[in-house]
């Protein structure tokens, strides 16, 4: 009998290791295996037994449900043929096709199911072709701008220079995102057979991963994954860095400047980071989940991958549903989902079981949307369409205990603490905004506050260097004009 | 590597220097080690750094204020980082920050921290590197007391 169990952090957080030892000392005889998360989380402890070739799953488990799982019972939290789960067959995961199946740190496992083939048909051809490869999938930067990933390798290819580097950002500050955090932790080799190919593809013979000082079981798997396998990406050689706590740091030239030891200052552009990048060299500087898809591109071809997707989206995005959600978890799906459908239909409404009043999609930068705005497709322009963004693809919901104004004003709080200081609209702006707000709330000349809250946000949306005091507006303007009744407003024509 | 007169009772600090100077943008890597050994970063430890990575005072000052993580003032207590991010307070982190407060007192640290990647199971709460997820008051209750 073999039981299979994941290592994930949050199925960890839910306790997976205590039911991994209560299976250990019940069932001296199995085999424990620990693998990747399947990203259904609301059943983890998520435990599969595998009988004569047949896998049984049950979630979530706790160590007191083990003796009656053993002895064939637990019927009321047997889930049956986890990968034929609905949340699972109604997905299509190019990015995560090894979640739930392979053990992170095997080489025999990633070998076995595909590893490395991107990588060997990368090393067959010029850097010219790989990036011309890349672009035509129409991958685009899964780290929130939505930056064609192969227009920025061809800058740094064409850039001259002796040394070059690749970076990824794994600094994964939005909240309401987890998909990097899974990727490293449960499919590490994907994320460095994908900087392999973007070393082959620019001429970089370096490349950093800042990983945030936030997970350590992340940074812990990484380190391995990259000694395991140091000989198969070689001569490429890859860095692990830890960050400091903050945020702003997951913007690229701050990033940049934390790598480099120095204080994360927002730079300005030009230049460039692919022509002036780390230690001023051209400088690859992508999120973990855009070096990940890769490696398919480059196995499959472009067109497998552009297959996928609506308009200028192209593709699976891993979609992360979170916040008071009934099945919340990793979603990979193409563009093109509907939030509504996102939210009711896959994630199943509140875990509250009370209605759903407000969905904040992109992090802490991105908008606040009401059910009014549910047909809103998962797409770059669409959201953008209705002041909105999809960032890094993270879907927060609220039910309707929710109050929208505390929610703008934790918006304001958040830039004025993440603030790096280098604009006076993002670090004194956000302040003011946290005070105006106040007063909305208290009712003091609220007309006349509603109008600065406004005026502040145009105010940051144009004075501000980077997207931190830039984008603050979207969750603010969204709260008040979605929901003008949480302001003391009538009604949004107020 | 020179250093300076005043660096006395700073072996541990040289040492760490010692394995990580040969590194491209060693500074973070030290003061992460450094924290990790003292759990703070003294005026002294910064001096330290400073002069062997020919930087002033004040650049290395720049860097440990400008990060949330490092702290310029021991901790002596133990420390929850309890997650105060949107996806936890949509499932309830506020509330159970305040009831934390009380409970806790003086004789344990509640920290924030904004997200750690658990978002759909909050709210949660790490301890050193160990992750809590789904915490109630029962669960966090039960987190403080064992401390
Ligand atoms: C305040 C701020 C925070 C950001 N945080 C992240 C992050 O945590 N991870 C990330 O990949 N990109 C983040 N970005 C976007 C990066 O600046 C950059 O666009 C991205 O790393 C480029 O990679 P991509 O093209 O693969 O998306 C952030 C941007 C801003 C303005
Ligand atoms: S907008 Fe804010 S975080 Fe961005 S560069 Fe300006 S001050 Fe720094
Ligand atoms: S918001 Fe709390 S873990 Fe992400």
């Amino acid at each position: 009998m073999r039981i299979l169990i994941s290592d994930d952090a949050l199925a960890i957080a839910c306790g997976a290791d205590r039911v991994a030892n209560a299976f250990a000392k019940a069932a001296p005889d199995a085999e424990i295996v620990r693998v990747s998360s399947w990203g259904m989380h609301w059943l983890e402890p998520l435990v599969e037994i595998e009988l004569d070739g047949t896998r049984t799953g049950y979630g979530p488990v706790s160590p007191a449900d083990v003796p009656a799982i053993l002895d064939g019972r637990g019927d009321a939290i047997r889930i049956g043929d986890v990968a034929a789960h609905p949340f699972i067959a109604a997905q299509t995961r190019l990015t995560f096709a090894r979640a739930g199946r392979t053990r992170p740190l095997s080489l025999d496992d990633y070998e076995a199911t595909g590893g490395w083939a991107g990588l060997r048909a990368a090393r067959a051809m010029t850097p010219q072709q790989i990036v011309e490869t890349v672009t035509a999938s129409g991958l685009r930067g899964r780290g929130g701008a939505g930056f064609p990933a192969g227009i920025k390798w061809k800058t740094v290819l064409d850039a001259p220079g002796a040394r070059k580097y690749i970076v990824c950002n794994a600094d994964e500050g939005d909240s309401g995102t987890f998909a990097d955090r899974m990727l490293i932790e449960g499919d590490p080799y994907l994320l460095i057979e994908g900087m392999a190919i973007a070393g082959l593809a620019t001429g970089a013979d370096t490349g950093f991963v800042y990983v945030r000082s936030e997970y350590p079981h992340a940074i812990a798997k990484l380190e391995a994954a990259v000694a395991a396998s140091r000989a198969i990406v070689a001569p490429f050689r890859i860095e692990v860095r830890t960050g400091a706590g903050a945020y702003v740091c997951g913007e690229e030239t701050s990033l940049l400047n934390s790598l480099e030891g120095k204080r994360g200052e927002v730079r300005a552009k030009p230049p460039l980071p692919a022509h002036q990048g780390l230690f001023g060299r051209p400088t690859v500087i992508n999120n973990v989940l855009t070096l990940a898809a890769v490696p398919f591109v480059l196995a499959e071809g472009p067109q497998a991958y552009a297959d996928y997707g609506m308009g200028r989206s192209r593709g699976t995005m891993p979609i992360q549903l979170a916040g008071n959600i009934r099945h919340g978890g990793l979603f990979e799906t193409a563009f093109g989902i509907t939030l509504g459908e996102l939210v009711d239909a896959i994630g199943g409404g509140t875990e509250s079981g009370r209605p759903v009043r407000a969905v904040q999609v992109g992090g802490p930068l991105g908008a606040y949307f009401p059910p009014a705005l549910f047909d809103t497709p998962f797409d770059y322009e669409a959201f953008a369409a209705r002041d909105g963004l999809i960032g890094h693809g993270g879907v927060t919901v609220f039910d309707d205990r929710v109050d929208m104004a505390a929610q703008a004003r934790f918006a304001m709080a958040f830039c004025a603490v993440e603030s790096c200081g280098k604009c006076t609209p993002c670090r004194i702006g956000s302040t003011r905004g946290i005070e105006t707000i106040d007063r909305i709330v208290a009712n003091e000349n609220r007309l006349a506050n509603i109008a600065l809250v406004e005026e502040l946000c145009e105010t940051m949306k144009f004075g501000s260097l980077c997207a931190l005091g830039g984008f603050t507006p979207y969750p603010v303007l969204s709260a008040l004009h979605h929901f003008p009744e949480d302001f003391g407003l009538k009604d949004a024509a107020e | 590597m020179n250093l300076p007169n005043d660096a006395a009772g700073q072996e541990d600090v040289r040492a760490i220097i010692s394995r990580h100077a040969h590194r491209e943008g060693a500074l973070l890597p030290i003061l992460h080690a450094i924290q990790a050994d003292r759990g703070w970063i003294d005026e002294t430890a910064i001096r330290t750094v400073a002069h062997a990575l020919n930087l002033s005072r004040a650049e290395v000052h720049g860097v440990v204020s400008f990060y949330h993580d490092f702290r310029t003032r021991p901790e002596p207590r133990p420390v929850i980082k309890l997650c105060r991010a949107e996806a936890c307070q949509a499932r309830g982190s506020e509330p159970l920050a305040e009831w934390a407060q009380s409970r806790a007192g003086d004789r344990v640290a509640i920290e924030p921290v904004y997200c750690l990647g658990l978002c759909s199971v909050g709210p949660n709460a790490m301890l050193g590197d160990d992750v809590h997820a789904r915490l109630d008051q029962a669960s966090l209750g039960a987190l403080i007391e064992a401390l």
